[in-house]
């Protein structure tokens, strides 16, 4: 019963992903895509999850964590880029 | 494995995939940027915590043990998504990307300080 839910469920939000390129590949701007981006990061962290249930370890475990703390990382450095021009700023006199 | 335990894993995956799906539908049918990121930062986040949710109550049952690394990522990922989906929004109005043309208020295009901040780059 379980393994099946979890089966199902990771089709699901295969499909979901499949979505999301979608507006990755056609969004008309910029941030379109960034958002787009940052959705599949986080069901990537909902797949890995998924999986760690399905394979019955948690040796994966750190890997959520980790794919978290990266999309938020790429999230803020590309709003930054389209919002300053610059994602690390050197200059004092600002 | 206790029962009861199983239909809370199970309902709570259930929920979770449910809500992933709605983000993604949302994140194709909306009309513009900001009611996207609406979509995508709200309902990805809480589709996601519960099935993580799930996850940590799979290895507490299975286990016995409390895994503190789940917990971790349920809490940065409540942090940090809304913020990453704010971020982006500012940059994208602060960019130029219009709003839907069928949108009535923008109390933003008034403000002193975005056009300071939009002029000096």
């Amino acid at each position: 019963m379980l393994n099946t839910v979890v089966l199902i469920a990771i089709l699901i939000i295969s499909a979901a992903t499949i979505g999301l390129i979608y507006r990755v590949i056609k969004g008309p701007t910029t941030p379109d895509r960034v958002v787009a981006l940052d959705a599949i990061g986080i069901n990537l962290v909902a797949i890995v999850a998924l999986i760690s249930i399905a394979l019955n370890t948690n040796a994966f475990v750190e890997v959520i964590l980790l794919i978290g703390i990266l999309a938020f990382i790429g999230t803020v450095a590309f709003s930054k880029y389209l919002e300053k021009g610059v994602i690390i700023e050197n200059e004092r006199d600002r | 494995m206790n029962e009861i335990a199983n239909i809370a894993i199970i309902v709570l995956i259930i929920i979770g995939a449910f809500l992933s799906l709605v983000a993604a539908y949302g994140v194709i049918r909306l009309p513009d940027i900001y009611t996207r990121n609406h979509a995508a930062s709200k309902s990805a986040t809480l589709g996601v915590m519960s099935i993580l949710l799930g996850t940590l109550l799979f290895f507490y049952v299975k286990d016995g043990f409390f895994n503190s690394r789940v917990l971790l990522g349920i809490v940065f990922i409540f942090m940090t998504s809304p913020v990453a989906g704010h971020l982006i929004a500012r940059a994208a109005y602060n960019s130029g990307v219009q709003l839907w043309d069928k949108s009535v208020q923008d109390d933003l295009k008034n403000a002193p300080h975005m056009k300071k901040s939009a002029s000096k780059d």
